[in-house]
């Protein structure tokens, strides 16, 4: 929430770049990102007559040229990121600088909530870690997948392989190959299989879903698996609130929700998973399949009333804690859906956004190839050729509109802040 | 004989009726809540339009490539299926039976179509047996109940063509007549016979996954 | 009176089948066969095996039967009765020995191309028993040693493999590199959120067919379309859980795979041209996890390419010309009805089609597909002797004047290049990929 105080939230429409006259300029210009605070856009370009590639950002080019660029990402902060490749060396360019630390590859981008810590994967000589602000870890693997983040980005975690085995080596894999290596230290008990790791809010522990035979499934906290082990295993999560640790888990060929290994909801799903917990770790809301076919959210084992035949997804909870908004798909339409009412249908739908008050919901929406906001369930009037997620203002009065505009403004990219009033009325 | 007789047209006929119609019933019944509780997909994928356009086209003879490559069985098997369903149903000395008991009746076949019809089933039969012995696809696959199976659906034809005819026993073989019906009646629901019951929905579930799932033919 | 049910002339040595074997017992066998029939079958296991009259009419469906000579042992039927039919009359009480081969026939010698469905007059759904079968296998642990350690792969890497994730995003870039050789400014949209398609391949494209990326970015770049592949697990439609009875993983492929295609915003999921990863993805995969249809319209190749043909997005410069006959694949076709596509693009490319007799619905399968391939060097003979009726099949439609055969299927490639060079039929096999990428226009 700091990060965003410091945003400029007068009311007003300012342009910030005109993507068009970069066109003209380059030969290449890919798909433009946004920061956060929408102050800034930027995107892989190619300069004129030379076959490398760099990053455009509020039309000024980088310095350094690159053989390869790619994932241009904004950290929180709004540094700009990019993962580079010059000679056959990858690493991670920060504001077009880039480290001496370089790798065999890199991917993966990823932050810290405050955008402090800038965290990602990379391979040498044939081994895996992760790198947290350039420095990796001491320990490389055979291989890594799946990496985790702590919520300040602090600590990095992902599933490994531990054990090495040769090509066919069937039974040798199943006596448990893999684990979880929090830091660059592995977890020292060894399983078939890992996938989902997570930290706790506090980033002090990790828990990840695994398979401890072929048929055999469960989660593991810390290394310590629950005793009690199911058909199949979606992600875990921590509760916020205490030590306990919730996964969606198959028994008897039904979806329940397990917590600490025992049944939480009194209630079976022919699908549950995703589930999030509500800041305060009081509640929970899952994606469920009531019946095959049918699909909605569940909050605390209770399921929407409203259906949708093809796909529910993206489910938020708001910072109070009180509501639930999500996506619903039927008949290859989307729609928001909140608290079990729905709003009109679009070709394409973004996960809603709560004010920090939890009273408004946006989204970002297409219908036609043309983008727009909906503010509960209110288009604003303007159509965009692209827009970002928005953002309410701390005060919830106000919504950060990012776009890139049309007619008069083709390809002109401006940021605007407008009264919630404005749309909402 | 009498009593044995009256036993086996009375009481019997009463029992191997209600077990046939509540053995269907029962079988039907019970599929239909095994699958709702074990297969509940099927019924999200069953679809009328093509489930009725399966069964069609093979319940048309030739309908199918598979008919068409074995032109024999084909003929022998539709027509061994019609005369098996038609000649007990539309017999004039079973009509004249359940109008003696009821007073009601219906069209009948005359008796010499019907004497042909029965020889149809039971040379189908023989057809059947014949194949399941030399055929090595078939013997492969066959096992005691396929042969007690074919005896128990030619017995009543061989007994009533028998019986019809006056042949030597035939008091005592019209009895057997009667028994055996009731057998084959009551066998439909409990044993392979049940494809009677059957057919129309494992055709019709096929047909649907073939037609509204795979747009393709099933057939 | 009945011949036996199990035939052990012949030596089972796949590792994964002997070892795995050799860890059961006959309580474990009744305890987990009666456990799968228990928990996981109902109305149709019971509906199929009640009203099967063993007429044995589904036998010349099966490319296995006709090719060994009609020997029952190898008719769907007779398939099923060496292994479900025994399980259920002797109640599970069977021993080592008649799991192996059990193993071997239900993983092996049948492709689950669900052609002896066509064939069975009441429509029963003989691949059914034999996955079933192969179920039973998997919570065995007695499963062919190759496919399992695919089945392993899929696990932990989420594609079938043991591809890292880094070794997908440097393939891809090493394709647009090589491609933009051709066309400069080609380019393979990586994790680009909100475009229309979201192309998706098999593991083993990357890994051995990496032209295969090439040619399908140059289709993607010249047809003008919006498209993009994952830089994450996900990428890999595949799905060889499907069909070493792991279902569970299977759900959990399925899952990842659906989830990077919304996580990216996409409209509809275009894949490349493979027939399994289809099924899977189309009509199984996501039954498992719920879903009556894909939560996301999944289009194949043949699909794609005919609609790109008919929409004037790709234009034909110069139509291939040898003469080329087209392969239908089982999960294409009696999959998805593409037959009629397929000929379409077929006729749009080439020249001259001459078609192989049966055709469309009714085309004998590879013998590679339903796992098989995927099982290994020590099934290769079984697969290819297996398929003597696809040779002749070929060499009719050969002596027709055909000399290329497409085959739209990475699988129907896999299983027809070992049948071309075993019965010698020397003719070449393409994807209609490579034919399109041959013939079209190409931009500058």
């Amino acid at each position: 929430m700091n990060i965003i105080n410091n945003w400029d939230w007068n009311t007003g429409r300012r342009m910030i770049a005109d993507i068009g006259e970069w066109k003209t300029r380059y030969q290449w210009v890919e798909e433009p990102y946004v920061s956060p605070d929408g102050e800034k856009i930027a995107a892989v370009i190619k300069p004129p007559d030379d076959e490398v590639f760099t990053i455009c950002e509020n039309g000024a080019p980088w310095e350094s040229t690159f053989d390869k660029v790619w994932y241009p990402r904004f950290s929180p902060d709004g540094k700009l990121t990019a993962l580079v490749s010059e000679a056959g060396e990858w690493t991670l360019a920060i504001d077009g600088q880039t480290p001496e630390e370089k790798f065999e590859f890199a991917w993966d981008t990823r932050f810290g909530a405050d955008g402090r810590n800038i965290i990602y994967i990379a391979q040498r000589e044939r081994k895996y870690f992760a790198v947290i602000n350039n420095a990796p870890w001491e320990t490389g693997f055979p291989s890594l997948t799946g990496l985790a983040v702590s919520t300040d980005g602090d600590r990095a975690a992902a599933a490994v392989q531990t054990v090495p085995f040769k090509e066919a080596e069937i039974f040798k894999f199943q006596e448990g190959c893999y684990s979880v290596a929090v830091d660059g230290t592995a977890w020292g008990r060894n399983f078939v299989n890992v996938w989902d790791v997570v930290f706790s809010p506090d980033g002090k522990r990790t828990a990840a879903g695994i398979r401890t035979s072929l048929y055999d499934y469960t989660v593991a906290v810390d290394g310590v698996p629950w005793e009690k082990s199911f058909a199949s295993v979606w992600e875990p999560q921590f509760c916020p609130s205490d030590n306990s640790v919730t996964a969606p888990v198959r028994s008897a060929g039904s979806w329940f929700l397990a917590k600490d290994g025992k049944i939480l909801w009194d209630r079976k799903f022919v699908q549950l998973w995703q589930h999030i917990y509500s800041p305060d770790g009081k509640k929970i809301a899952a994606i469920v399949a009531p019946t095959f076919g049918r699909w909605t959210v569940a909050v605390d084992g209770n399921p929407w009333q409203i259906t949708f035949g093809e796909m529910v997804t993206d489910a938020v909870f708001s910072p109070d804690g009180k509501r639930v908004a999500c996506l619903g798909k039927e008949n290859e339409k989307w729609t928001v859906i909140v608290d079990g009412s729905r709003w009109d249908t679009y070709d394409m739908a973004w996960q809603p956004v709560f004010s920090p008050n939890g009273k408004n919901v946006a989204a970002k929406v297409e219908k036609n190839g043309r983008y727009t906001i909906v503010v509960n369930g209110r288009p604003l009037k303007d159509e965009f050729a692209a827009t970002w997620d928005p953002v309410f203002s701390p005060d919830s009065d106000k919504i950060l509109i990012k776009a890139i505009e049309t007619g008069n403004n083709e390809n002109k990219y401006f940021r605007r802040v407008i009264p919630l009033g404005a749309v909402t009325k | 004989m009498h009593d044995i007789y009256n036993f086996v047209s009375g009481t019997l006929v009463w029992v191997s009726f209600i077990l046939f119609t509540g053995g269907c019933v029962y079988r039907f019944v019970s599929m239909a809540a095994l699958a709702k509780k074990k297969d509940p997909v099927i019924y999200e994928y069953m679809s009328l339009r093509y489930a009725l356009r399966s069964i069609f086209h093979w319940i048309i003879p030739f309908g199918s490539e598979n008919m068409k490559m074995h032109p024999v069985f084909t003929i022998v098997t539709f027509a061994f299926h019609i005369c098996l369903i038609f000649v007990p149903l539309f017999l004039f000395a079973h009509i004249i039976l359940i109008k003696e008991s009821w007073n009601i009746s219906w069209w009948f076949l005359s008796d010499s179509i019907a004497d042909v019809m029965t020889l149809i089933v039971v040379g189908s039969c023989i057809y059947f047996l014949v194949r399941r012995i030399t055929q090595p696809e078939v013997k492969f696959l066959t096992s005691i109940s396929d042969y007690l199976i074919l005896a128990v659906v030619a017995a009543p034809f061989i007994t009533g063509f028998w019986t019809y005819h006056q042949f030597p026993g035939h008091k005592f073989v019209g009895i057997i007549h009667i028994l055996s019906g009731e057998i084959m009646l009551v066998a439909i629901p409990f044993t392979r016979l049940s494809h009677m019951i059957f057919f129309a929905f494992t055709r019709g579930y096929m047909g649907s996954e073939f037609g509204a799932i795979r747009h393709a033919k099933d057939w | 009176m009945a011949e036996p049910a199990v035939n052990n002339t012949k030596q089972i040595t796949d590792e994964g089948i002997v070892r795995g074997a050799s860890k059961l017992t006959p309580e474990k066998i009744e305890r987990v066969i009666n456990s799968v029939l228990k928990a996981e079958t109902g109305a149709r296991l019971k509906t199929y095996v009640d009203i099967c009259v063993h007429c044995g009419l589904c036998s010349e469906a099966c490319h296995f039967y006709l090719s060994h000579d009609n020997d029952p042992r190898f008719s769907p039927a007779g398939k099923v009765k060496q292994t479900i039919w025994e399980i259920l009359n002797r109640k599970g009480k069977v021993d080592a020995e008649f799991i192996k081969r059990a193993a071997e026939i239900a993983s092996t010698e049948c492709n689950l191309c669900r052609r002896c469905a066509m064939y069975c007059p009441f429509g029963i759904d003989i691949a059914y028993l034999l996955i079933t079968m192969r179920r039973i296998c998997h919570k065995l642990g007695v499963t062919p040693q190759y496919i399992q350690d695919t089945a392993h792969s899929h696990s932990a890497t989420i594609n079938q493999m043991w591809v890292k994730d880094d070794e997908w995003i440097d393939s891809l870039m090493w394709q647009e590199d090589e491609a933009r050789g051709e066309i400069p400014n080609l380019r393979i949209p990586l994790e680009k959120e909100g475009a229309e398609i979201y192309y998706s391949v098999i593991g083993p494209e990357p890994k051995f067919r990496a032209q295969l990326i090439y040619q399908a970015a140059v289709i993607m770049n010249a047809s003008g379309v919006d498209w993009t592949m994952p830089a994450t697990p996900g990428w890999d439609n595949s799905d060889m859980c499907m069909f070493t009875g792991d279902f569970e993983m299977m759900a959990r492929l399925k899952k990842i795979h659906f989830e990077s295609a919304a996580r990216l915003k996409v409209k509809k999921i275009v894949m490349g041209e493979c027939g399994h990863a289809f099924r899977s993805v189309y009509d199984v995969g996501n039954r498992a996890l719920g879903w009556k249809m894909p939560p996301i319209p999944v289009v194949h190749s043949i699909e794609f390419f005919y609609e790109l043909i008919r929409d004037g997005k790709i234009k034909i410069a110069k139509k291939y010309e040898k003469p080329v006959t087209f392969n239908d694949p089982c999960n294409m076709v009696r999959g998805r009805g593409l037959h009629e596509m397929g000929r379409f693009v077929t006729n749009a490319t080439c020249e001259k089609l001459i078609e192989m007799h049966p055709n469309r619905e009714h085309n004998y399968c590879c013998s590679a597909g339903g796992g098989v391939i995927n099982c290994g060097p020590p099934y290769k003979k079984t697969r290819v002797d297996g398929n003597r009726i696809k040779a002749e099949q070929l060499f009719a439609a050969k002596a027709r004047g055909a000399k290329t055969i497409i085959a739209p299927c990475h699988n129907c490639h896999g299983g027809l290049e070992d049948i071309v060079h075993h019965y010698g039929l020397d003719m070449d096999i393409k994807f209609l990929g490579d034919i399109i990428y041959e013939t079209m226009e190409k931009p500058e």
